[in-house]
């Protein structure tokens, strides 16, 4: 039997205003609420909503027999409280089938787990318990932003109580091993690991709507075709989407949703494959091997590291002024400064600092909000300049400027 | 392939891009194995610093004319021609020159009955006369020398030697590539002379292709000149790395940063958004030390405006810089704005990119298209450029991060790329 584990990851990166040296010790609001507003109501629309339809026809349909997991982050699931409780209700009304996992990870997609282990298990409490409040189930399964990983994650997510943790499959987590069975972390007793299937993963979230690819356009038998061809040779095939992938970053005319309709149909008619969430994998199946990583690995362009978020000296800079206040900060003891700090920790501010590839004009997949990496770093400086102000000064946060 | 080519200036004397340029792409153009002869203007006072053997040419026909060969490396003869012409002058500054000149110039002779073209554009006999008749009589002189020598190709750059090229194409039959470094929409903006527009226009029409040094500027000749976008190639300009060492080792004060523009003080350039960037700046950073190299037509306005800001103390204006004092000045910079409210391409930036300094440039620039480790900016959001001076006074990152970047990108900035897309064109229209 071959289990077909897939999950979604959902997620919103906040953008930060455009923050000028001028606004520093004047204007303390550093969120673009407008434009992270108008970007919720826009993929609510296009992705969320119509995807979460789709996925709950196929859940009925399939009567238990399609069954998938969701990763959605803490900051997206507040944005989606304040503003859009119909995408809130819809995910629950998923939760409320059976057939969906939701997956634990840290509430700001943040890499304190690389700058502070009590920063790192906060989070990742945070979110465990919004999890629980919101959908009734107790997170058994660790993914982290970016599918970075390591052995040293690992021991600290199985001491956490998690079952299972998901990585990136590349060849240098994996070595010759196969990204299609389930191994254990080196160091851990009872957490299991799950490999993503870079290419076939890559191949729905990077290449579906690539008309210069080869397979285009590609459908769902073609697909099921390559997932049964992988018979006999694993246990099971981890398929990580990003959940954009519908509306926008693949648009409806691409038929990404026909593609999705038919999948579990498709991948269902040979007899030897069944779909299985991560935390179900962790109960049904034995690890195989134990996998030794001692260096991060992540799901990024290239290189499998954690060097696009923070590869270059800005991003090194930018992450070390933020984590160099944390002391500081849990002195004030202001939950609004630290929800500030949290927010000002995901990961994405970093990607857009990424300098790699700029001049080859291989630039990455989605266009830079801040204009330039440049830019990203001026304005995020700026903005822990007037933050770390606000905690030198002890004078409270409230917004004098708006 | 063999190529007259008309230009306005080259090195050593230079009063802006255009004979960086084509320094640059002559050389490369040589290197590849072509053969060019360059005809430039001559003003009669540099008679004597040119810094090369003057070589009697033969064959001009034309009396007035002395054409001399001037050798600078090995393919390319230069000749130059008696003329005042220089680029960047203002039609007021060549009545001027023409003044200056003692020689009868009898632009009545010549124009406008008797000179080439003058029938297709209406030249106004009140407006520009001395500047236009000036351009006719050495288009006259410097086309004859299309009678005495050999070549496949004729390659013309920017507006004053269209006519000389179109001259030299009717003697010859060979086809003609006008280079278009600089338009009069962004020397002037909206108060553009129209004999220079009427020029510009006619040469783009009669050209058989026309080559920009960015899209920008393909973009204003299809807009502005209703221009066919077929007949036009975008080749972008490209950077002279020097083979010495730089002379100066100024070291940088790291208390004092320096913040240069470096360029003709003129509308174009935006000195105004670089005054008030200062003044910004330096109400955060009051040891900022901002230096406007260059002068030009605005730089009494500037020297005002500083005064009335009350910021004389940190601004210094140096006049106009030539050779070595150019290398001083960037060595001992900490970065180089470039403010322009309308740059067709824009070397300066290259250049001092090559000396490890830092640069912000306007994103109404062609530099702009082909450079990714540099700050980018609109010329008119001063607040902006203000916030960006300060982050690289502040974030000793990313000016380092910016530096190295860059020192990559230039690696991919050659003239010899710019050359071999020139080649392609000629090719195409020989053949």
């Amino acid at each position: 039997m071959t289990n077909i584990c897939l999950y979604f990851h959902v997620h919103q990166p906040q953008l930060l205003r455009h923050y000028t040296f001028f606004d520093i010790d004047h204007d303390h609001v550093y969120e673009d609420k407008e434009r992270n507003l108008k970007r919720l109501n826009i993929v609510s629309e296009q992705c969320y909503l119509p995807a979460n339809s789709v996925v709950l026809d196929l859940i009925t349909r399939y009567k238990g027999n399609f069954r998938i997991a969701f990763s959605i982050t803490g900051i997206l699931l507040d944005q989606l409280e304040k503003h859009r409780a119909d995408v809130l209700d819809s995910f629950t009304r998923l939760a409320d089938t059976g057939c969906v996992e939701f997956i634990g990870e840290t509430y700001y997609h943040s890499f304190a787990f690389l700058f502070s282990a009590r920063e790192f298990r906060e989070q990742a409490m945070l979110h465990k318990n919004r999890i629980k409040t919101l959908f009734g189930q107790n997170p058994r399964t660790f993914r982290h932003a970016g599918l970075i990983y390591n052995n040293d994650l690992a021991k600290i997510v199985e001491k956490m109580g998690y079952h299972i943790i998901l990585a990136h499959g590349a060849d240098k987590v994996s070595g010759w091993s196969s990204p299609h069975y389930v191994y254990q972390p080196a160091g851990c007793k009872k957490l299991k690991l799950l490999l993503r299937s870079d290419r076939l993963s890559g191949d729905i979230t990077l290449r579906f709507s690539n008309a210069q690819w080869s397979e285009y356009p590609l459908f769902a038998d073609t697909y099921a075709s390559w997932i049964h061809a992988m018979h006999g040779t694993g246990d099971v095939i981890n398929l990580a989407i990003d959940y954009q992938i519908f509306g926008e970053h693949g648009r409806k005319e691409s038929g990404i949703y026909e593609f999705m309709r038919l999948l579990p149909r498709e991948i269902l008619k040979h007899p030897d494959f069944k779909f299985l969430t991560p935390a179900e994998i962790a109960r049904n199946l034995d690890p195989v091997a134990q996998l030794d990583v001692r260096d991060s690995v992540a799901c990024a362009d290239g290189e499998n590291d954690i060097s696009d978020w923070l590869g270059n000296s800005l991003q090194r800079d930018a992450v070390a002024s933020l984590y160099g206040m944390e002391a500081k900060l849990r002195r004030r003891k202001d939950e609004e400064l630290l929800r500030t700090w949290r927010l000002l920790q995901e990961s994405e501010n970093f990607y857009y600092m990424c300098t790699k590839g700029l001049a080859n004009g291989d630039e990455h997949t989605f266009p830079n909000p801040y204009g330039s990496p440049y830019d990203a770093y001026i304005n995020y400086m700026n903005i822990i300049d007037d933050f770390s102000g606000i905690l030198d000064k002890k004078r409270s946060s409230t917004n004098e400027g708006a | 392939m063999k190529i007259l080519m008309f230009g306005w200036e080259f090195p050593p004397h230079i009063s802006g891009g255009l004979g960086t340029a084509c320094f640059g792409l002559t050389k490369a153009l040589v290197s590849l194995g072509h053969e060019i002869s360059f005809v430039i203007p001559k003003v009669l006072s540099d008679v004597g610093s040119v810094p090369v053997n003057l070589i009697s040419a033969s064959g001009v026909h034309v009396r007035e004319v002395s054409s001399e060969t001037v050798k600078v490396f090995k393919g390319l003869d230069i000749r130059l021609i008696n003329s005042v012409l220089t680029p960047y002058a203002s039609e007021r500054q060549y009545g001027n020159l023409l003044q200056k000149r003692s020689l009868n110039l009898s632009v009545h002779e010549n124009a406008p009955g008797e000179a080439y073209g003058s029938t297709v554009f209406d030249i106004s006999p009140h407006y520009g006369s001395n500047l236009i008749a000036e351009v006719i009589r050495y288009a006259r002189v410097a086309g004859s020398i299309a009678k005495s020598c050999s070549f496949d190709v004729i390659h013309a750059h920017d507006w004053m030697t269209v006519l000389a090229g179109l001259y030299a194409k009717e003697k010859s039959g060979k086809p003609l590539i006008l280079h278009i470094h600089s338009l009069e929409f962004d020397r002037s903006g909206e108060h553009v002379n129209q004999n220079i527009y009427y020029v510009e226009r006619f040469g783009m029409v009669v050209a058989d292709h026309i080559v920009t040094v960015s899209h920008y500027t393909k973009e204003v000749i299809v807009h502005h000149y209703g221009i066919n976008p077929d007949k036009i190639s975008v080749v972008h300009n490209a950077v002279t790395r020097k083979e010495a060492e730089p002379l100066y080792h100024a070291k940088k004060n790291p208390d004092k940063k320096i913040i240069l523009f470096l360029g003709r003080i003129t509308f174009q350039k935006g000195p105004e958004y670089f005054v008030e960037a200062a003044a910004k700046v330096l109400k955060k950073i009051p040891e900022a030390t901002f230096v406007m190299a260059g002068s030009g037509d605005m730089m009494p306005l500037m020297i005002e405006r500083v005064a009335e800001l009350g910021i004389g103390k940190n601004v210094h204006f140096t006049g106009f810089l030539q050779g070595t004092d150019i290398e001083q000045i960037f060595t001992m910079s900490d970065l180089y704005i470039m403010p322009s409210v309308s740059e067709p391409f824009g070397i300066s930036p290259l250049e001092a990119m090559i000396y490890d300094v830092p640069v912000i440039i306007s994103r109404q620039s062609g530099v702009a298209e082909i450079l990714h480790h540099a700050l980018k900016v609109d010329f008119w959001d001063v607040e902006e450029i203000a916030n960006k001076i300060i982050a690289l006074l502040k974030y000793p990152n990313l000016v380092a991060e910016l530096v190295e970047k860059s020192r990559e990108e230039l690696h991919n900035v050659r003239w010899e790329t710019a050359a071999e897309k020139i080649v392609q064109i000629y090719n195409h229209l020989v053949h």
